[in-house]
């Protein structure tokens, strides 16, 4: 068991031939990703990677049977490359690109839930279940196959606590880089769940930033629904008000979006909380010690 | 990317959005000339700097005769003005807005901006204008309305109603021209991918109009590309010039107050390496992500700017690469130590993508003032140690 993706999950790639598509794709496929096809327009019925290459996400999901969709398209065609996936049937979305405009994503948002497609993203590293499907750009052989679950906005972060926990002796079950845009798909609050009905998840590392209130809803929901343990670092503690800290979600405006409050509000619901990142191995192997 | 009160206003004149007669002057001699352009009785000099709060800071003032125009010019040009959303350091003015008088009967706040739980643009409006709305949310919250608006279906006329009831409007022509106000204002809110809209005061005039007094706005740099008449607008002496320079090279920095320099991938880690040198007692100088496509050139590029800061005391690079590959990194500070003096520590922390080459390339290059930092709490404790002479 795991989240989200395993070894069976059908995966195409929305922007396929493309330098940075076609890099990511050849890693995955490495990987062991279960990589059916992919979509560039105009380049349909050619062979890309020994895959079959398509005009069309409709086309390719008609033919493979295809669920999900890791999108690699420039930032401007993110929206559409999202709605057109939604619209396909697709039923997860992990868009990889960064820099798509904060409108279209408002609008593909809105269009996905319309269609009941989850996305992931964008600006994310993706999503892998360890030693069975890497979707997105990790470097896979950091991730070994465990019991801890990770969710995180940053990308370098998810290598670094997965990193850890791989060293302490444990491995990770699935990772999730959820992104760190004003507007991303799948958060905490959907995948926390998910990591609690998992079987093969025993404890969960949350890595949150500055900016926004997701973590303090995360707080929240930990609080009501999940019994397993939990390990969680809010960076940007030392960040300075008003200034964007490279993702353009993490920005402390007032008093809201703090790390010290989102940290008190972890703290408050049961969560280990720990001030370096440096310490998520560590506090993921007292947890799981004392279960 | 943000825009000064005059640029604002030409984007609402465009969409039809009353604001008053102005013009943007950069001396004392053409703020008087201005003046006589938009005829008396009186004129507001505003200085335009991309700050709030700029009124209370003395840099908003009424003129009631042009020789009151040229002394209030010759007093704000060139001033360095501080306001609450300021460093303490404040900012140059060196440019002007000579507006016309308004009739002023009441001041309210309207205001559109990102609404991130809700994913969608959010209007707010208050009676309260002219005070700083961060106070209004905290000390009268019922004197705060807010209408958001599903991009998917656009402003209609709900949307306004909601609005103008809430503002107390109960006069019909005024019911409907704050509608029209707003109505605009979101339109060109989306039209322009802006990431907010302020405008504090928005005022209501005897005859029951309004007219936007003052003018701010932001744009989402990622749409700056489909908007190039606005990206033109961008003035680079409103913002950090080593910012501006590390943007260039694909480099995200922002200076801090301490004494360690770092230098890392990704803006979580780079946020968590602040953090950690903090935790062990140390001052991060910077916030430094060298993104994703990081070479030779652009880590040089990063050590030269962090030691343009003449507190830096040692730097640490911190690497986990994924897309970024540590060779890659490893050859760049090689680079870096033949273009630019390295006179301090570096603690150089590379895992990842291959790391055990990047190690290799440090190990034969042999460099003094090289470091090897183990992991990320290895590689702090010891920039730490090094800034403090240890």
């Amino acid at each position: 068991m795991s989240i989200l993706v395993n070894k069976d999950t059908k995966v195409i790639v929305q922007g396929f031939t493309g330098k940075e598509g076609s890099f990511h794709a050849e890693q995955c496929l490495a990987y062991g990703t279960n990589i059916v096809g992919g979509v560039t327009p105009n380049k349909g019925g050619q062979t890309h990677l020994d895959k079959p290459v398509f005009n069309t996400v409709a086309d390719a999901v008609k033919t493979t049977g295809a669920t999900v969709s890791m999108i690699f398209v420039p930032p401007a065609f993110v929206g559409d490359a999202v709605m057109e996936a939604a619209e396909a049937g697709i039923e997860l979305a992990v868009i990889i690109t960064e820099g798509a405009p904060v409108k279209d994503m408002q609008m593909a948002k809105a269009y996905a839930t319309k269609h009941n497609m989850k996305t992931i993203g964008p600006n994310c590293p993706g999503v892998i279940t360890a030693e069975e499907c890497k979707i997105g750009i990790m470097p896979g052989m950091i991730f070994k196959k465990g019991n801890v679950g990770l969710i995180s906005k940053s990308g370098t972060l998810t290598y670094e606590g997965a990193n850890q926990v791989c060293n302490e002796g444990y491995g990770i079950s699935t990772a999730v880089g959820i992104g760190g845009d004003p507007i991303i798909g799948l958060s905490y609050n959907q995948i926390l769940p998910m990591f609690e009905a998992d079987p093969e998840t025993e404890a969960i590392v949350m890595i949150g930033e500055i900016g926004g209130d997701l973590e303090i809803q995360a707080a929240k929901l930990i609080k009501e629904q999940i019994t397993k343990p939990v390990v969680a670092f809010i960076a940007g503690q030392t960040a300075p008000k008003g200034k964007t800290m490279g993702h353009a979600g993490a920005i402390v405006s007032g008093s809201a979006g703090t790390a010290k409050e989102k940290m008190e509000a972890l703290e408050a619901a049961g969560v280990k909380v720990v001030i370096s990142p440096a310490e998520i191995g560590k506090a993921i192997a007292e947890v799981l010690a004392n279960k | 990317m943000n825009v000064h009160e005059y640029q604002a206003k030409q984007i609402f004149a465009k969409y039809g959005v009353p604001t008053p007669k102005g013009i943007m002057v950069e001396s004392v001699a053409d703020a008087v000339k201005a003046a006589e352009e938009l005829g008396g009785p009186v004129w507001v000099v505003k200085a335009q700097i991309h700050a709030g709060g700029r009124g209370l800071g003395g840099g908003v003032k009424l003129a009631k005769s042009l020789e009151e125009v040229e002394q209030l010019a010759n007093e704000i040009l060139g001033m360095t003005l501080v306001t609450h959303q300021t460093t303490a350091e404040g900012k140059l003015v060196q440019k002007l807005y000579i507006e016309e008088g308004a009739d002023i009967q009441s001041e309210l706040y309207l205001s559109v901006v990102l609404d991130r739980k809700l994913e969608m643009p959010l209007i707010m409006a208050s009676t309260e204008g002219g005070m700083n709305i961060e106070d209004v949310a905290a000390n009268t919250p019922e004197k705060i309305i807010t209408v958001p608006v599903d991009p998917t279906i656009g402003f209609q006329g709900f949307h306004g109603r909601e609005l103008a009831f809430g503002l107390g409007l109960t006069d019909k022509d005024e019911q409907k021209n704050i509608i029209n106000f707003a109505k605009k204002l979101y339109t060109l809110y989306m039209d322009n991918d802006a990431e907010m809209i302020e405008i504090n005061p928005l005022v209501k005039t005897g005859k029951g109009e309004f007219i936007a007094l003052d003018g701010k706005m932001g744009f989402d740099n990622s749409a700056l590309g489909r908007h190039p008449e606005i990206a033109a607008m961008r003035d680079l002496s409103e913002e950090d010039p080593d910012e501006v320079e590390a943007a260039k090279y694909g480099l995200s920095y922002v200076a801090l107050d301490g004494e360690i320099g770092c230098m890392v991938n990704g803006a979580g880690l780079a946020m968590g390496t602040m953090d950690t040198i903090n935790y062990m007692g140390g001052t991060p100088a910077n916030f430094l992500d060298v993104g994703g496509s990081a070479n030779a050139e652009t880590v040089a590029k990063g050590f030269e700017i962090i030691l343009k800061n003449p507190k830096v005391k040692a730097i640490f690079v911190n690497i986990f690469g994924g897309i970024v590959r540590c060779d890659r990194i490893a050859n760049g500070i090689l680079e870096a130590t033949k273009i630019t003096d390295v006179n301090v520590p570096v603690i150089v922390r590379l895992d990842g993508t291959n790391a055990p080459e990047a190690a290799e390339i440090l190990k034969n290059a042999n460099i003094k003032n090289i470091i090897v930092g183990n992991d990320l709490g290895d590689g702090a404790a010891k920039a730490v140690a090094a800034a403090k002479g240890e």
